[in-house]
């Protein structure tokens, strides 16, 4: 078997796995060496599915004792095995970094023989192409759970990020579709690297030159829409693992159905890519927008409305704080309002110090007045003109997909008919046809 | 402010050329029409004048801006100066002269019309440099790694710290084919040179073999349930593909290796045998 094949069965194995970010670490070249990374992460190429690819993402192997049920490789699934050689990938690694494909490796792994020697195999690839290239370059590698603490640490020092698959979004789950996995042993490392990440940061302010553990930090990855939790579920987890775990992003993954299992989908289904779009969007205003899980979605909504954005879905269920003046607004309250994001918010901050801002100064600033005018004043008027009435507004905030899928569903109703707060009911055939141009 | 006249300054190209332009506009009291450079075939019936480049004036507004108006104001007219906006030196004039005026805060008026021309214009600088860092692809050709890209705005500047951050111990070339520019570095040297034009000779069969590998992994890594081209095509605009080796058609014929949609046009016809002359100036070979 010659690398090309290696490559491929490889590459295909490990595709389904979301995170290809680059990001976190700021890093030049060793003298002598090759590769350097930056914070904001760079994306190299785009494949024909849009996702990003920036580093070169394959398993070590592809064989795998576990036999989890939504997983193509499954110790019962019959599909062609292969297995790189630590020095084969460092060698593929080093020349595509090279040639500027990509920012540098993602490894992960079926578990061979045991998780000990899987470890041990990536420990090793990941070891040449930091000694013997001297590769500064970014590695994001897979802890495999269930691994020997001492050899976590070991890769933990050698890799930017790490991250470990929580899979499946309740323990139930994971009992049904992964029986030889549990949530202790998937939280078990999880936790042992944020423990080695915390003493780290202590060690490095009392010697400046002490190895780096996971500079980058952690991450994870779960499969949304294999199992039945809501998204409210999903979201509360998401925002656990960020408070518990300080995990630097929560990826989710529309399950994409790779094998017809009673327990699953089936295989006819399309990936619920709406909803992990839906699902992504709830995630920045975690991060970035200060907003709360149980703000964005409750116990009595659990799902998200497949027509509007989680964003304007709160701000159309919360009048009461809008409008607000934009030239007195603090910089939390500007982020609530659709239509202005973070930068933007920045701006209105930064432009706002030199002189009052009107509503055609705001365009200038990149804030989306289609959406934002109807929350906001500018030195106490509202934009010119502007007639606020609940369709028009509601109009205003659906994007032209869902406006188009809204009239496609509900052909007996007129527009005008729509309500403010009452959520239309989509069947879940609804939700995975209003996807196109969404993601 | 002094205004009306009908005058149009012509200069040598070079930002010094365009310091002294800003210092003649306030040594005359007058707002030029327009600041064009020196033969750019153009007709006009309206007076030009020669602004002669003068290093000591240069000099004089140079050490002004940062003191008026901060170093990052420096940075952003340096910049401003590389962008491909039409009229940039009559902007970046009425930005200098509203800056003296007004000092630190300039970079804050955002809502100002100059201001805010040249900072969409640098935004789309930034922006295109580091969809370069993205996209750019190296050929080795006996051991010197060649790029060749096609900016709007002149990026070569910006990418310098970039590459060289990145690969300290390699020699490299990056062609700019749109200003017949190119940023060349060898351990631990860089530096940016006119070059009419560049040839490159047939990659061996070690590039070849990474070229396929790389080709094979991007057709790959589609996950094709969510087969999705118009994302693709907003995150990378379809002017990259050009020089990109996902989209070169394959050496080797393998399955997985041919590009799995729409062949990228300009490619297919663009692809003559290039003939077998060393091409790199001075001992880059």
């Amino acid at each position: 078997m010659d690398v090309f094949d290696k490559l491929k069965i490889l590459t295909d194995a490990a595709k389904y796995d979301v995170a290809c970010t680059s990001s976190g670490t700021d890093r030049k070249a060793s003298s002598g060496g090759i590769g350097s990374a930056v914070s904001c992460g760079i994306c190299h190429s785009f494949a024909a599915d849009g996702r990003c690819i920036s580093l070169l993402k394959v398993l070590m192997t592809n064989s795998c004792v576990y036999d989890c049920k939504y997983c193509v490789n499954r110790r019962s699934n019959d599909t062609p095995r292969a297995a790189f050689t630590p020095r084969e990938l460092a060698e593929l690694t080093i020349n595509f970094y090279r040639r500027n494909y990509i920012e540098g490796l993602f490894l992960s792994s079926g578990v061979l023989k045991n998780p000990d020697y899987t470890c041990e195999q990536m420990i090793e690839a990941i070891r040449i192409l930091r000694e013997e290239y001297h590769f500064s370059g970014y590695i994001h590698a897979k802890a495999i759970p269930g691994a020997d603490s001492a050899l976590i640490e070991r890769l933990g020092l050698l890799v930017d990020r790490m991250s470990v698959n929580i899979e499946l979004p309740s323990q139930k789950s994971l009992q049904t579709l992964a029986p030889d996995k549990s949530k202790h042993s998937i939280l078990a490392p999880m936790g042992f690297i944020q423990d080695r990440m915390q003493e780290n940061r202590t060690d490095l302010v009392k010697y400046r030159h002490a190895p780096k553990f996971v500079p980058a930090g952690q991450s994870t990855q779960m499969i949304v829409g294999a199992t039945p939790e809501t998204d409210f579920q999903i979201l509360n987890l998401a925002e656990g693992l960020y408070k518990k775990y300080r995990l630097k992003r929560v990826f989710f993954s529309a399950y994409i159905p790779v094998v017809e299992n009673a327990l699953l989908p089936s295989k006819e289904s399309k990936p619920p890519l709406l909803r992990e779009h839906r699902l992504y969007q709830a995630d920045w205003l975690l991060r970035f927008y200060g907003f709360r899980a149980n703000e964005i979605l409750d116990s009595d909504h659990q799902s998200f409305n497949p027509y509007i954005d989680p964003k304007c879905n709160w701000a159309l269920n919360h009048m009461e704080f809008f409008p607000i003046e934009v030239n007195r607004a603090s910089y939390e309250e500007l982020l609530r309002v659709p239509g202005i994001g973070v930068r933007s918010a920045q701006r209105i901050i930064v432009a706002r110090r030199t002189g009052p801002l009107h509503f055609d100064g705001l365009k200038k600033l990149g804030v989306v007045l289609k959406r934002a005018q109807y929350f906001i004043t500018c030195c106490g008027k509202i934009a010119d003109g502007l007639k606020i009435t609940q369709d028009v507004a509601l109009r205003s905030l659906m994007s032209e997909t869902a406006l188009g899928t809204l009239r496609q569903n509900l052909p007996d109703t007129v527009p005008e008919q729509l309500s403010f707060f009452t959520n239309p009911n989509p069947t879940k055939e609804d939700l995975q046809k209003c996807l196109t141009g969404q993601i | 402010m002094p205004d009306g006249s009908n005058l149009i300054y012509q200069y040598d190209g070079s930002f010094e050329g365009l310091l002294c332009c800003v210092f003649e506009s306030y040594e005359k009291k007058e707002i030029p029409l327009d600041i064009i450079v020196a033969d750019t075939p153009q007709t006009t019936l309206l007076p030009i004048r020669d602004i002669v480049t003068d290093e000591e004036k240069a000099r004089r507004v140079l050490v002004s801006i940062p003191k008026k108006m901060g170093k990052e104001t420096l940075d952003f007219i340096r910049r401003a100066f590389l962008t491909c906006l039409p009229y940039k030196e009559k902007e970046i004039l009425l930005f200098l002269r509203l800056g003296y005026r007004v000092g630190n805060s300039v970079l804050n008026l955002l809502t100002n019309d100059t201001v805010h021309t040249l900072t969409k214009a640098v935004k789309y600088l930034n922006n295109e440099s580091n969809q370069f860092r993205q996209f750019i692809r190296f050929s080795i050709f006996q051991g010197a790694m060649v790029a060749e890209i096609e900016p709007n705005n002149f990026v070569l500047p910006l990418l310098v710290e970039h590459f060289r951050n990145r690969y300290p111990e390699e020699k490299f070339l990056i062609y700019d084919k749109s200003h017949g520019m190119a940023l060349i570095y060898q351990p631990y040297h860089a530096e940016i040179v006119a070059i009419e034009s560049l040839e490159l000779p047939e990659p061996d069969e070690e590039e070849y073999y990474f070229q396929d590998l790389w080709r094979l992994f991007y057709n790959t890594i589609e996950v094709e349930g969510r087969h999705n081209p118009k994302c693709r095509m907003s995150h990378m605009p379809k002017r990259y593909w050009k020089y990109m080796t996902e989209f070169a058609p394959p050496r080797r014929k393998r399955p997985g290796m041919e590009p799995k949609y729409e062949p990228n046009p300009v490619l297919l016809s663009s692809s003559p045998a290039r003939p077998d002359t060393p091409l790199l100036p001075d001992g880059q070979g």
